[in-house]
């Protein structure tokens, strides 16, 4: 895609808002600015996501700037997204964006990326899925485990929030055991699904457990799965970003409850295969990471 | 609050209540009727020319320089504007807008009426705005206003404008301002 397309007709320049020149004239994505895109523009650039339509204080919001702020190349990077509270985001980000239907969102970006690279062999193109558990490990399951046993060359991120939050609160196959919500009175009763191993048995080169808490780590891990997709194979990211309406916080504990869990369930856990070891070597010697 | 269009409050397209289907290549639609592009082009610019705060539209197609035509037609929608007495407000962005969109300086597809009712428009033009947003914009504007939309459309026209021509490239556009400065003098404007 050419960056001309952000680039205002001078005959339009007077009746422009204020904000879509800001764009044109601040934005760190495409061209020379590539490099220099990162957390730290989380501050004072808005153009990947401005305003959203979570609750207020939501860790998932917080965590998707931190993936949208991280992406190498936004305006090259298509994201699959499927039903979920993630879903009532999208429609506000400036980046190219597939709702698929419940489930299938990795079967959709298999056939996408597959497209792209049929269409663009010279360019470099980031599918990216972002799906909660409900869609990547219950619904989806099939379709997310097919595509890594396939390698196919696309990231999966599983936004955890452990419950089917929007629909008012039950349980989900990556619930804990034991967990009450407000429809599941009487407590989950089996463990929940080690989504990030079953991802490595099936043939991933790049599986990491981690929690929002820390936006640098949450973007150094994005960097490294995207790079590792394009070379060498299927990657996940598996992120715990809590629904603080379903287990009871206010707006301001959501960062507290990810800080807590990366001590408990969601300590770090991180898996590279030998391969993908050595390229990430590779690029951070190309200074890509 | 608006006035009731001529759609009345249909929530559905023109092809599903009035049978009205995108004209066939080299003519126009008006209303019901499949006309010249010639006739459509007159009529467009005479009701632009005799509505009050007339108003173009540009979509992100022409708005932004992102290959030759776009820089050319850009430069035409500013001399028809001209041509016309027509304001421009933009709309640059498809995404939903929350709280609220700022009516007075952009329009929204999702709730183009807003920047109908608030600035007044009796008639507009589309222009440079993906088919898609201009399907959605235009119902909503034929449904819950009474303002006059004309559609210059690179494609197959729009059955929801009340007028629209297809095909337009800047070839096609140079002659629609050639027309209506003819209108303009004609009125006497």
């Amino acid at each position: 895609m050419s960056v001309d397309i952000y680039k205002i007709n001078p005959e339009f320049r007077d009746i422009m808002p204020q904000e879509i020149i800001d764009l044109e004239e601040n934005a760190t994505w495409a061209g020379e600015s590539v490099e220099k895109r990162g957390i730290n523009d989380l501050t004072d650039k808005k153009e990947i996501l401005e305003e959203h339509s979570l609750c207020a204080g939501c860790p998932e919001a917080a965590a998707l700037r931190y993936i949208l702020a991280a992406l190498p190349l936004p305006e090259e990077t298509i994201i699959v997204n499927s039903t979920g509270c993630t879903s009532l985001m999208f429609p506000h980000i400036a980046l190219h964006t597939v709702h698929s239907m419940f489930g299938n969102q990795n079967a959709v970006a298999s056939g996408i990326k597959r497209t792209l690279d049929w269409r663009f062999p010279d360019k470099t193109k980031d599918v990216v899925v972002l799906a909660g558990d409900g869609a990547t490990i219950d619904i989806g399951l099939d379709y997310t485990l097919q595509s890594f046993f396939r390698q196919e060359k696309i990231t999966t991120i599983c936004f955890d929030n452990e419950v089917y939050a929007n629909t008012g609160g039950q349980e989900s196959g990556s619930t804990p055991k034991g967990q009450v919500f407000k429809m599941a009175p009487k407590g989950k009763v089996f463990d929940k699904v080690p989504m990030w191993e079953l991802a490595v048995t099936s043939g991933v080169a790049y599986s990491v457990k981690l929690t929002a808490s820390a936006p640098k780590k949450v973007a150094k891990v994005l960097r490294e799965s995207i790079l590792i997709a394009r070379e060498i194979g299927p990657t996940y990211i598996h992120l715990y970003t809590p629904c603080i309406l379903e287990i009871g916080l206010a707006a301001n504990e959501g960062l507290w409850e990810m800080k807590e869990q990366d001590k408990d369930r969601f300590d770090d856990f991180k898996y590279v295969s030998d391969e993908a070891a050595d390229y990430l070597k590779k690029c951070k010697k190309e200074g890509l990471l | 609050m608006a006035n009731l269009g001529p759609a009345h409050y249909s929530p559905y397209p023109v092809a599903f209540y009035d049978d009205l289907l995108t004209p066939p290549e080299g003519k126009a639609l008006l209303l019901t009727e499949i006309v010249d592009e010639e006739v459509a082009m007159r009529e467009i610019a005479r009701v632009m020319l005799t509505s009050e705060n007339a108003t173009i539209f540009p979509g992100p197609q022409v708005l932004y320089a992102w290959n030759e035509e776009a820089k050319k037609k850009a430069t035409l929608i500013k001399e028809m504007s001209e041509v016309l007495n027509a304001k421009m407000i933009p709309m640059y962005d498809y995404r939903p807008k929350y709280p609220k969109i700022d009516a007075e300086v952009e329009i929204n597809p999702n709730h183009p009426n807003l920047t109908i009712w608030h600035n007044e428009i009796k008639a507009c033009i589309f222009v440079g705005v993906h088919c898609h947003y201009a399907n959605v914009a235009l119902k909503m504007i034929r449904s819950e206003t009474d303002c006059y939309t004309a559609a210059i459309c690179g494609l197959s026209g729009h059955e929801d404008a009340m007028a629209t021509i297809r095909d337009q490239h800047t070839k096609e556009m140079a002659r629609f301002i050639e027309i209506a400065k003819e209108v303009k003098k004609e009125l006497g404007k």
